[in-house]
């Protein structure tokens, strides 16, 4: 279940726009009609000359680009209990400022989302708070500690998403061959925080070379990949369906691979700072670079572009990790892990990944949308009839990353005063306006549909 | 029959001759003076390594209305808490060369091994979860009441943890032994992924259960399973799994080995019903357990006497 509050909507003609959506066969320019919600009309550039819409606001799209939704599978929205760092309102609009449209809040929150009670009061906060669609998770385990488990049933029919205990790996291999088996009851994806504790010991960063000259105690890459092996034998021999989250690790992609081969119904997701940074940028201490998992060697992260480009890798995720400013602003190990993403996620993998590396930028696209498929949520898609949920990006800005502050409540951003390269300057969410960048108020004005 | 320790080595004419000898023992029941002088002078013990209240009390008194000598042996409070062994004890018991011992242990295969012990005759009680063979019987023997005494190809539907039943695994084998229809359902952590090998279908959806004839629902351990990352909690089992009157057809027989957690498994409302034949069940046992003690004991041909 995808929650939104409800907003007045937009009507808006945007001429000329450069369109790319993968799953409509889009790219090239069009003219796009959005009317009482949804996309109206699209048609080739100039296709709508005729219709006489002049009395629409109109948007000249011949320098942007224009794109579905994005879909993020996993965000830290923080609620309940932690609005000190991020609230509902807060998150979502953070994620509209980024182009998503669509996010997965996790429930590692306080207290956890482990329960019927807390999921129905979580809904009703969305029901009011909500800039753009927002679903939410379960825990798999009571309060996450990996003992018992939560009542899943009653938590899908409620509309919980899909089960995590996101932050913490489910490392009883029973209970988690249990999760596994009642998963056939309840039909709904198993995400996992791959992390071996007894192998990663707590480490606040990746073991390396970095850790090494630090004396830093580092999270090795087996403590992902060998969690994620026994976890895919697991789920191949129960016929169970998981995701991993957060990948960082090559030997991860292995895994992943390899239970692939062996037809294991596993998917994975990596993120924008694994695919753009490296342990590298811990060496002075950054808390801002501090996550778990760690970023890891750049023999890593290349292996991690590699598997974006070869299909490997099934969805861009942030997780989008918000901490307050008091939180990160404490000595190396004993700061929270966590950065910041939703606000620089398509820059970063723009950048990266497009300019640098050569991806098609409808995969690109397809990868930021495709993790609603995961979540068996429709994605997004640039048709006639469907809800106007869409971004437009000036691919061709640089911009400096926090120079004009975040619209999320955190400021711990990893890729703060980095300059990166497209910058999402408007976001529909079934029509009404979730983000404009303060730019395009300069180009025409958007009334609100009366 | 030499003894009684597993449906899975009966055959459908001794399950059927135990059946005729109960029925022919019900009148007995029912009579002021509830005893008949076949085992008289006989000697039969109970040898329980599990709290029983149910049915030890019910195999004691078909021994007794069967004339017999019975003895209880129970685990706590004797020589098994001196640290006796399962052998020595069965050897003590069988010093008194007992006709028949009646035994039942939180472990399979006990009833076989102590029969390596004693001449006597062994009934096995329930070994682990393995099997509980007297219950089946006296299952089979209450729906043949409810339902006729033909049942072949009627529909049995057992709901509930059947991993951990042995009276679901000795249920599913007499029924399948004699024509029916088994169908089990339950959470997909409580049904072991291999019990169709024993002949009846898998199911967690159980809202196909309106096609069953009989529906036989299995007690739920509350503590084991929370702990062990069986099930979330009683609520959400009995949500997706509890017999109730928006599950049940009218015609429908329910039945439970109990004792019942009402409001788990069975709510309050179907145990008191009239469409629950728990208690049926619990008379059926008496005479069953009569049967099967007469059969062993005096019946046609018994081994016994052949080589006394």
């Amino acid at each position: 279940m995808i929650i939104r509050a409800p907003h007045a909507t937009t009507d808006v003609l945007i001429r000329g726009v450069h369109a790319v959506d993968p799953r409509s066969d889009l790219d090239r320019p069009v003219d796009v009609l959005v009317r009482g919600g949804v996309i109206e009309r699209i048609t080739d550039a100039g296709g709508l000359d005729a219709e006489g819409l002049t009395d629409l606001p109109t948007l000249d799209g011949r320098e942007l680009h224009l794109f579905p939704g994005f879909f993020d599978p996993h965000v830290h929205v923080r609620t309940p209990g932690q609005g000190y760092k991020e609230t509902i309102a807060t998150g979502t609009a953070s994620a509209a400022a980024g182009g998503f449209t669509g996010i997965v809040a996790m429930p590692n929150t306080r207290p956890t989302v482990d329960s019927t009670a807390v999921f129905g009061a979580l809904l009703e906060t969305a029901r009011k708070e909500a800039v753009i669609g927002i679903g939410f998770t379960a825990c798999i385990t009571k309060e996450m500690a990996g003992k018992e488990l939560t009542e899943m049933a009653a938590l899908k029919d409620l509309g919980a998403i899909a089960f995590t205990d996101d932050g913490m790996p489910v490392a009883d291999a029973q209970i988690f061959r249990m999760a596994c088996r009642y998963q056939q009851l309840v039909g709904a994806l198993l995400m996992l925080h791959e992390e071996e504790p007894a192998l990663s010991g707590g480490g606040a960063m990746n073991e390396g070379a970095v850790s090494a000259a630090l004396g830093i105690s580092g999270q090795p890459n087996i403590a992902e990949s060998a969690l994620i092996a026994r976890d895919a034998a697991i789920a191949g021999y129960e016929g169970a369906r998981i995701h991993v989250q957060h990948l960082s690790a090559r030997e991860s992609l292995d895994a992943v691979r390899t239970a692939r081969e062996h037809g294991v119904q596993i998917t994975c997701e990596a993120s924008p700072h694994h695919l753009s940074l490296t342990d590298e940028a811990c060496r002075n201490l950054d808390t801002h670079c501090k996550m778990n998992p760690p970023l890891r060697t750049e023999a890593d992260r290349q292996a991690l572009i590699a598997a974006v480009l070869d299909g490997t890798i099934d969805c861009i995720a942030t997780d989008h990790a918000p901490h307050s400013r008091d939180e990160k602003a404490l000595p190396f190990e004993q700061a929270p892990f966590g950065t910041t993403g939703l606000e620089t996620s398509f820059a970063a993998s723009y950048t990266e990944l497009v300019l640098g590396h050569g991806l098609p930028l409808s995969r690109l696209i397809y990868l930021l949308t495709s993790g609603a498929e995961l979540c068996d949520v429709a994605p997004a898609t640039l048709t006639e009839g469907t809800p106007a949920d869409l971004c437009l990006v000036d691919l061709d800005r640089r911009w400096i990353v926090g120079e004009d502050g975040y619209v999320s409540k955190s400021a711990n951003c990893a890729f703060d005063g980095h300059e990166l390269q497209g910058k999402v300057v408007l976001t529909l969410c079934h029509g009404s306006v979730a983000h404009r960048d303060a730019t395009l108020a300069d180009s025409f004005d958007l009334a609100e549909a009366r | 029959m030499k003894h009684c320790m597993s449906i899975a080595e009966m055959t459908r004419d001794e399950v059927e001759l135990v059946l005729d000898r109960a029925a022919s023992f019900q009148e007995v029941a029912d009579r002021e003076i509830k005893k008949v002088p076949a085992l008289r002078g006989r000697t039969i013990l109970t040898l329980f390594y599990e709290a029983s209240t149910r049915t030890r009390s019910s195999f004691e008194l078909a021994a007794k209305r069967l004339s017999a000598d019975t003895v209880s042996f129970a685990a706590s409070g004797s020589s098994v808490e001196k640290g006796e062994s399962l052998k020595d004890t069965v050897l003590t018991l069988a010093a008194h060369s007992p006709d028949a011992i009646v035994v039942r242990a939180p472990w399979a295969g006990t009833p076989q091994l102590v029969s390596q012990w004693t001449d006597a005759a062994i009934v096995n009680a329930g070994d682990g979860k393995r099997e509980h063979p007297t219950q089946a019987l006296l299952d089979l023997f209450t729906m043949r009441q409810q339902l006729g005494p033909d049942l072949e190809g009627r529909s049995v539907w057992i709901v509930g943890d059947v991993a951990h039943s042995r009276v679901a695994r000795s249920l599913i084998r007499i029924l399948v032994l004699t024509g029916v229809h088994v169908t089990v359902c339950g959470p997909p952590t409580l049904i072991p992924a291999d019990i169709t090998a024993l002949g009846c279908n898998v199911t967690y959806d159980i809202s196909g259960i309106k096609d069953a004839d009989v529906v036989y629902t299995l007690r739920l351990q509350h503590e084991r399973m929370t702990a062990a990352g069986l099930l979330p909690s009683l609520g959400e089992y009995a949500a997706r799994y509890q017999i109730n009157d928006s599950r049940l057809k009218p015609s429908q027989v329910v039945m439970h080995p109990g004792p019942v957690n009402r409001g788990v498994e069975l709510s309050g409302a179907v145990v008191d019903s009239p469409q629950a034949v728990i208690t049926m069940q619990v008379k059926a046992g008496v005479v069953v357990r009569m049967a099967v003690l007469y059969e062993l004991l005096a019946g046609a041909r018994s081994e016994r006497k052949e080589t006394a």
